[in-house]
This record gives structure tokens, sequence and C-alpha cells, in this order.
């Protein structure tokens, strides 16, 4: 039997008790969910039971420039606030990456469904990733319980952070409603330094060398011999770190790209659009940056190509390697694009991390209700 | 504040416990004298105290899970201590537990600036790993007040902050990962010196769970190369409220300080008392630190001048050099030294939504006058972190309670208003009896079946954090 043949029923709740009440009423009859928000990501169809989305569970709740936080309920679509915080100036420092590209899926992404995922993109290496900009939650767990954790400020340490828990664990521990996210102000002036004619060792080299700098960078990326350095900031600022980058890698081949040709690189970048169009498997791989170059050349040996991002920390590998032959060279390795590969997405983790997740994602759904069979539960 | 009563099965089994622990340690490692482990009776709470049964300071990972197997076989509550630097009593004592001290886990590990972090055991203060890092032109970014004492350990279970904390974020935001002991003696290893990892965030759990999941060892932290240079700037205001929209008004320009101070006039008034730092008299004082190259200083410096000469100041006093950036952060310093030369305090340590700063000040000022105790207001702006300041005498009978009972009316305006009860010192025993202010019944339930699964039968650091009441079931599970 193909996917296509299962019938499912889509549930489309508009408030988060209606959510609850679904919820409560599959727990009672230990019927699996599929929890999406908008169901960008493809390759779900091994997950059984009905669909839940939060698609019609939108809205910004609050919004405070000046506090530099935002409330949004789950199904808000990504565009929406990013367009809303633009108007004032902001942005969310951690810039979600738009699979839709890579993983040919339409649909619209969610802010739940960042969260869920842990959307993280190139500024991560100086911004941190979605859960360093996540203040609080509110969600529903595997049993119906509506449940909150949290705030919508900066600095809180009041209890255990289960915000941080709910981040990145892709609808397995419950379904968001609400999530509460700090925003930062939009640097002013922006500006790429690209390293033309480099080796992922080379790339490597220019990495940690600008990444001992104090100039901030947001963004370093190699891909297809040219490495990428982004600058950021107030316009003094920009023209200084320029000037001092500059004189520090006099040695190779620079060409500098203005504020509009940052834009659409780094979004590019973001979105790995140069492996999007493809069927070939896509591997994300989080490494320690000094490690890269090796691994980068272990896995072409398989066949296919890699790029990097954060100055090395990151290795994208898009490319027909087995799945136990790309987790030799790289246990970190997470499946993003299937292509074909069988197993699971996620990466084994040690025995004792699995079995602490595996508790506690019975603690918040002891039925094993939410996306059963996803992340190894 | 209420305590359990000590178990007296314990207490009868104290010296079996004592002999179990020097089976599996060296001799010098556990210590029952007790007048060397009244040293550890309490931490910066000094209100309350209790010496503990015994202390166990381990030299390394492995010493510290035998420690932690012996007290689980033996059902013994244990809690874990850093420094004793926390002010909400976390690292209290109680007669029938053992201290599981970092102290002499001090060792710096590993220094990796090609892949900035630092690998350190957890015993080491938290200034001293900005020390080591200085002369490879890196720092640590959180830095707590306290960091000339206070441990990593101290910071990851807090999940600390500092004054530099608007820029670049709490332990959590550079914490990379962890070695922690569970209560059955297991080692786990989370995260490590790659920027990510999948699967559930355990390690972002651990951070600021106050010694409830496990005892904190190792730590990979992550290091930044330090700025070229830094300047701060002092705005006198002479209304509360406007200096509130002077710090609503620069986050939202898009320059990004690296810390934005604020100091009330009670404060103002103590802090000249004891050091002259020259600062205007006025109702409220702003400290405002940029970094950068000094062209860089000085343009942020004149966008802020910009913002501020708007709203009219009383003052605007940039600094020029590292004397005038000394003065300026003297009396900010000397805050809370200061604060205790006019008595006994408590400090507080509330988050509020920076807009609704002036409000709450406003109404502390209220509460101040109901519960005839006065307080001063010295805090972190730029993140709505307050420490109110309540000053009271605690030879006088009954003003101890009076200053926690305008305390915790404080802290329940804080929730109030959208905030938090505490924003980076922890709830403790502190807070403890606060928690079900800002969360639900279900809400603390949840959090406490999070710890069952860490620690099916709460020996670590128990009554501590989650209502007595609501963490009575959980409890009972250590003593059958
Ligand atoms: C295997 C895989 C790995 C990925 N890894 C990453 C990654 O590491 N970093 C990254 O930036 N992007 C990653 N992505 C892309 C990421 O899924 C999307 O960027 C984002 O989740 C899209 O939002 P959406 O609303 O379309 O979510 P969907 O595609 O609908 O769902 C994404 C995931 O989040 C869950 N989810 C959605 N809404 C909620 C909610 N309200 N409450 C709880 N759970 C919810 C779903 O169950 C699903 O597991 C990955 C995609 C796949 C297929
Ligand atoms: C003058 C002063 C100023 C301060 N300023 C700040 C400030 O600016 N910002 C801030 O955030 N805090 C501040 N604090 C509070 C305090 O210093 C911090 O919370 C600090 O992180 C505590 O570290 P410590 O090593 O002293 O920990 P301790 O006080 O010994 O312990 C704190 C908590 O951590 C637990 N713990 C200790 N070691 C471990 C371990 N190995 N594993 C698991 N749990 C453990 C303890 O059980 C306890 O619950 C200040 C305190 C003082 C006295």
């Amino acid at each position: 039997m193909t996917s296509e043949t299962i019938s499912r029923t889509t549930n489309t709740p508009k408030t988060e008790a209606e959510l609850a009440e679904i919820v409560a009423g599959h727990f009672a009859g230990c019927q699996p969910l599929r929890t999406m928000g908008g169901g960008t990501r493809v390759q779900a169809d091994h997950i059984a039971g009905d669909t839940l989305t939060t698609r019609a569970m939108s809205g910004v709740v609050t919004y405070e420039p000046g506090e530099m936080t935002l409330i949004a309920r789950a199904g808000t679509p990504l565009w929406e606030i990013e367009a809303m915080l633009v108007s004032e100036g902001q942005a969310l420092a951690f810039e979600p990456p738009d699979l839709r590209g890579v993983l040919g899926s339409d649909g619209t992404p969610t802010i739940g469904g960042m969260v869920a995922a842990n959307a993280s993109g190139p500024r991560g290496i100086m911004a941190g990733a979605c859960r360093d900009h996540l203040l609080g939650v509110r969600f529903v767990d595997g049993q119906g319980r509506v449940l909150k954790n949290g705030g919508r400020v900066m600095k809180n340490v009041t209890g255990l952070d289960l915000s941080k828990l709910l981040c990145g664990s892709f609808g397995t521990l419950g379904i968001l409603t609400e999530v509460a996210m700090k925003t930062l102000p939009h640097a002013q002036a922006r500006g790429t330094l690209a390293i033309r004619g480099v080796d992922d060792a080379e790339a490597l080299r220019t990495f940690t060398t600008a990444l001992a700098t104090p100039f901030e960078i947001s963004g370093a990326a190699f891909h297809d011999g040219t490495a990428w350095l982004r600058i950021e900031g107030l316009p003094p600022q920009l023209a200084y770190r320029q000037k001092r980058l500059q004189e520090l890698f006099g040695a190779y081949e620079i060409t500098f790209l203005d504020a509009e040709a940052t834009v659409t690189l780094w979004r590019d970048l973001r979105d790995v659009a140069h492996f999007a169009g493809t069927d070939t498997p896509l591997w994300r791989v989080p490494v320690k940056p000094s490690d890269a170059p090796a691994l980068t050349a272990s896995l072409r040996a398989l066949g296919g190509q890699t790029s990097l991002d954060w100055g090395g920390g990151l290795i994208w590998y898009c490319g027909p390697g087995e799945a136990s032959a790309v987790r030799d060279i790289a246990p970190h390795a997470m499946l993003v694009r299937r292509g074909g590969v069988e197993g699971s997405a996620f990466p084994r983790q040690s025995a004792a991390v699995e079995r602490l997740s595996q508790e506690l994602r019975r603690k918040f759904d002891p039925a094993g209700i939410l996306n059963p069979g996803l992340m190894g539960g | 504040m209420a305590m359990p009563q000590p178990d007296e099965r314990i207490l009868e089994r104290a010296p079996q416990i004592v002999t179990a622990l020097r089976g599996v340690l060296p001799e010098d490692a556990v210590i029952d004298d007790p007048q060397e482990t009244l040293a550890y009776e309490c931490d910066a709470l000094t209100a309350y105290r209790c010496a503990p049964l015994a202390v166990v300071l381990p030299r390394t990972t492995a010493e510290v899970a035998e420690a932690m197997r012996v007290c689980g076989v033996m059902g013994v509550p244990v809690v874990p201590r850093g420094a004793g630097t926390s002010l909400a009593g976390g690292a209290l004592p109680t007669a029938d537990c053992v201290v599981i001290g970092t102290a002499r886990l001090n060792q710096v590990l590993e220094i990796d600036t090609d892949n900035r972090f630092i690998r350190v055991q957890t015993g080491v203060t938290n200034l001293s790993v900005s020390e080591v890092l200085e002369p490879h032109g890196f720092f640590y970014a959180p830095d707590p007040s306290s960091q000339l004492a206070c441990t990593i350990a101290g910071n990851i279970a807090m999940n600390s902050g500092g004054a530099h904390c608007l820029k670049y974020g709490v332990t959590t935001n550079n914490l990379m990962g962890a070695t922690v002991v569970l209560t059955t003696g297991e080692i786990v290893e989370l995260g490590g010196a790659e920027l990510a990892s999948s699967g559930l965030d355990l390690l972002g759990l651990l951070c600021g769970s106050e010694g409830q999941l496990g005892i904190v060892t190792e730590a990979f932290l992550r290091i930044l190369p330090r700025p070229e240079g830094a300047r701060p700037m002092l705005i006198g205001f002479d209304s509360p409220e406007v200096a509130g929209e002077c710090v609503a008004r620069i986050i939202r320009s898009g320059v990004l300080p690296v810390a934005i101070e604020y100091m009330d006039e009670p404060c103002l008034r103590a802090v000249e008392d004891f050091a002259q730092a020259g600062y205007p008299k006025c109702a409220a004082v702003l400290i405002v630190e940029v970094e950068g190259s000094p062209d860089e200083i000085a343009d942020q410096i004149a966008r802020i001048r910009a913002i501020a000469d708007e709203l009219e100041p009383v003052e605007f006093r940039e600094s020029r050099n590292a004397d005038d950036a000394l003065a300026i952060w003297k009396g900010r310093k000397s805050a809370f030294g200061a604060m205790g030369r006019l008595g006994d305090y408590i400090c507080l340590d509330g988050t509020v939504p920076v807009g609704q700063l002036p409000h709450t000040l406003r109404r502390i000022g209220e509460l101040s006058k109901q519960h005839g105790l006065e307080v001063a207001n010295v805090f972190h702006a730029g993140d709505g972190n307050m420490h109110p300041l309540i000053l009271f005498n605690a030879n006088e009978p009954g003003q101890l309670e009076r200053a926690e009972a305008f305390g915790a009316d404080i802290l329940r305006l804080c929730v109030e208003v959208g905030g938090c009860l505490t924003g980076e010192h922890g709830v403790g025993v502190e807070k403890r009896d606060l928690m079900d202010v800002q969360y639900d019944a279900p809400d603390l339930a949840m959090q406490m079946e999070v710890k069952d699964v860490f620690d099916p039968t709460w020996i670590l650091n128990p009554a501590k954090v989650f209502p007595l009441q609501a963490s009575a079931a959980h409890r009972l599970k250590a003593v059958q």
C-alpha cells in the first residue's frame, strides 16, 4: 500500500480549546496523530494516524518593538511575521530557512513549525539558533492538557525550561499553540566579502581567522570555490569592518558584495538553494569546524557535493552515499531530504540520552500518539 | 520558610553513610567534622542555615559519580554546591543531606580558539575562565556580578546572566555541552564541540535547572573574540518614566548597547554617600555601554546622545578615557555594598516587560509606603530584570517577615504585568512557594514529571524550586 492510499482525517482546529479536545479524544482512544503546521515538510507519510494541522490557528497576539518581543499563534505564516517585523526595522535574528525549494514541497511555513524544528540559518554563528530566541510557549501535551512554560520576558529562570525541550522536538512532545519570541533590530547596513578560488581547507582558515576578530561576522559560508563572510551593523561599523577584513585577507582575490547582493546571496545560502531542484539525498551535519575539511573530503568520496556554513561548523552534503556510510563518517548527520534513503532522519544518540529522551516523551505523551515513529520514538 | 523535617532514619545512619563515602573516595574528599561542615550551612541567602550531614569534595567526574551512587543507593538527599553565592537558597543544605561541592573540580581542560570553545571542570570560577582566555584575545560572555567567586557549575545550574547579557545572552546561550552525573551515578555527555545537536534539547533543560536533574562536572563554553574597546555613558533623568522611555527608544533605534543599567533615586543617594561617584542628583540614572573601535564607539554614543537629548536629560556624561569609564561604573559597582551600609536588605530578582518598567516602579513605591519599608532599585534595564533592594532591620523582631511579605508582593506584581518571578537568581527555597503565582498546577506538575525522569526518587536538591505541598507526593518516593 502506498502512502497515497491511506485515508486520513485532517483536523484543522481554530482554537486551542478545540485542539486540546481533539488530542484528548485521540489520547482516550490511543489513536495516533500526525502533527503539522504548514506541511512544508514532506516525507512524513510514514507517520501513522490522522493529520492535525495548526494552520487555522493564526495571528499575532502581541508585538512590542520597544521590548523586542513577539507572541504569535502557532499557525501564523512566517512570511506574515517577517513582513510585520521588517516594518518596524526588526527581524528574527536566527534567519529561519525556507526549505520548500530543497524539499520540493508547497504549503506555507508557520512559526510553530519553525519552533518545532528549531529552524535556524547562517546567522546562528553569531546570534544563536531559534531556541536562543524563544521566550515561552503554550502547548497541548499528548493527553490534551493545555500547558505553558516560560513567558514573554528576556530573562526568566523560573522553574524548568520546558520551552527549550519543545523547541526542536518536531511535534513529539506536544503541539505548540502559541510561541513568544525575542526580536532584534535589523542591521542597518550589510555587505559580503567574497573570497574566490579557495578549497575547503583554505575556506576554513579564512573563517577561523575572521571569526577570531571582533568584527562580528554574521555569516561564514563556502560553496564551489568561494568563501563568503557577511558583515552587518550601523553604516560606520560596516565601512570599518570591511576595510579591516580586506587588509587581513589581502593575499586573496576578494570582491565586495553590496547590501542587495548580500540579501539575495544569504537567502540562497540559508535555503540551501544550491542543492534545490533535485532528488538526491541531502544531509545536514553539525561538526567541530576544524574537522570540516577532512569530513567533506570523505563525504565527497561517496559521490556528490558539499558546502559549508557556520564558519565550517555545518556541512551540507548532497549525494547518493548510503545512510550507514554517511553516518560512519559523520555520526551527527541529519537527513533533510530522503531521496530514497530508508531509516531514521535523525542521528543516533548515546544510549543514556536516548533513554532519557524516550522517558521524557512518555511523560509528555503517555499514549505515544504524537508523531509516532518520528525521532526514533 | 518551611523546610521538611530531616529524615530520622537517615540521621541514624549517618556514620554508615560517611563510611560508605570514604570507601569509594580519597581520604580528604569527605568532610563530616561538624566544625568544618558548618562552612556549608548556607549560601548567600544567609537568613536560612543548616549544616549538612557531610560534605564531599571530589576532584574528578568519576569521584562525583561514586559519591552520587552511594547516596543514591542509601537514599540520602544530595545538595550540589558551587561557590555558595546563590541568593535564593538553592545550595541550602538540610541536616540529612550530603553536599557535593565542585570546589576542587577546578581544571581548565582545553582552550580551543580555532573552534571557539573552552572546556572546563565546572568548579572553576566565572572570572578565571575569562582570565585564562585573555592572552588569547577571547572572553566568556556571561558575567554575573558575583563572577569573582561564583563557579561555572552554579552559573549553569542558575542560567546566570550579567550586565552584558543584553548583547551576549545568558549562560544557556553560551553553553555548548556538559558532562552530567545522574542520580544513579551514570555519566552522561550532552552536546559538545559542535554548534548544534539534534534530538531533544536536554542541555537547554539542564541549564537553569537549579541542581534538580543531575550534577554538572564539565562544560564546553562558547568563547568570543574580545571587542576592540568599550565605553560607558551616564544619562540622568528627573523622571523614572522618561528614563524608561529612553531605554525603549535606544533599543528601537538599532543601536545594540552591551549594557543598560538603571539606578533610582534612593539607590543614587546611598551610592553617593558611600562611594562619592559624583552622580547627578536626579530621579534616575542610566549607564549605557557600547563597544567597538574608537570611531564605532563615537558614532554609537552620538546616536544615543541624540535619542537622549530629545528627552531632555538632566545630564549626559560620556567617558572619553579609561578613568572616566571607571568613574561612571564606580557607583553602579558599589551599589550593593552601599545599600549594605544602610542596614540589612533582601535583594529581589523579578523581570518585567521593559514597557512596564515605569508602572512597576510606581507600584513598588506605593507598596513601599504600604509595608513601611524602604526600597531602592538598581537593575539591568535593557531586559527588564529588576533588583529591588528592600531595607529592614534584622534585629527588630518581625521585620524580616515584613520584608519578605513586601518582596512577595513585588514578585506578584512582576508576574501580574507579564513578567516572571526570577530573571537570574533562581527559585531555590526563596521563591518556591510563589511558583503557583506564575504557573498553574498542571504546568508545575509537568515540570515535576520531568524531574521524575532524571531523579525518580527525588534525592537531588529536594524541597527546592517546587512548592512543598505540590511536590510532597514526588518527594515521598524517596522515603519509600
Ligand atoms: C527531516 C527534516 C529535518 C529538518 N531539519 C531542519 C533543521 O534542522 N533546521 C531547519 O531549519 N529546518 C529543518 N527542516 C525544515 C523544517 O521542517 C521547516 O523549516 C519548518 O518546520 C517548516 O514549518 P511548517 O509549518 O511547514 O512545518 P511542518 O512541515 O508542518 O512541520 C515540521 C515539523 O514540526 C512539527 N510541527 C509543526 N507545527 C507544529 C506545532 N504547532 N506544534 C508542534 N509541532 C509542530 C511537525 O510535526 C513536524 O515534525 C527539516 C525538515 C525535515 C523534513
Ligand atoms: C553579590 C552577588 C551578586 C550576584 N550577581 C549576580 C548576577 O549579576 N547575575 C546572576 O545571574 N546571579 C548573580 N548572583 C547570584 C549567584 O552568584 C549566581 O546564581 C551564581 O551562578 C551561583 O554560582 P555558585 O557557584 O555560587 O553556585 P551555588 O550558590 O553554590 O549554587 C547555586 C545553585 O546551583 C546548584 N549547583 C551548584 N553546583 C552544581 C552542580 N555542579 N551541578 C548541578 N547543580 C549545581 C546548587 O544546588 C544551587 O541550587 C549574585 C550573587 C551575589 C552574592
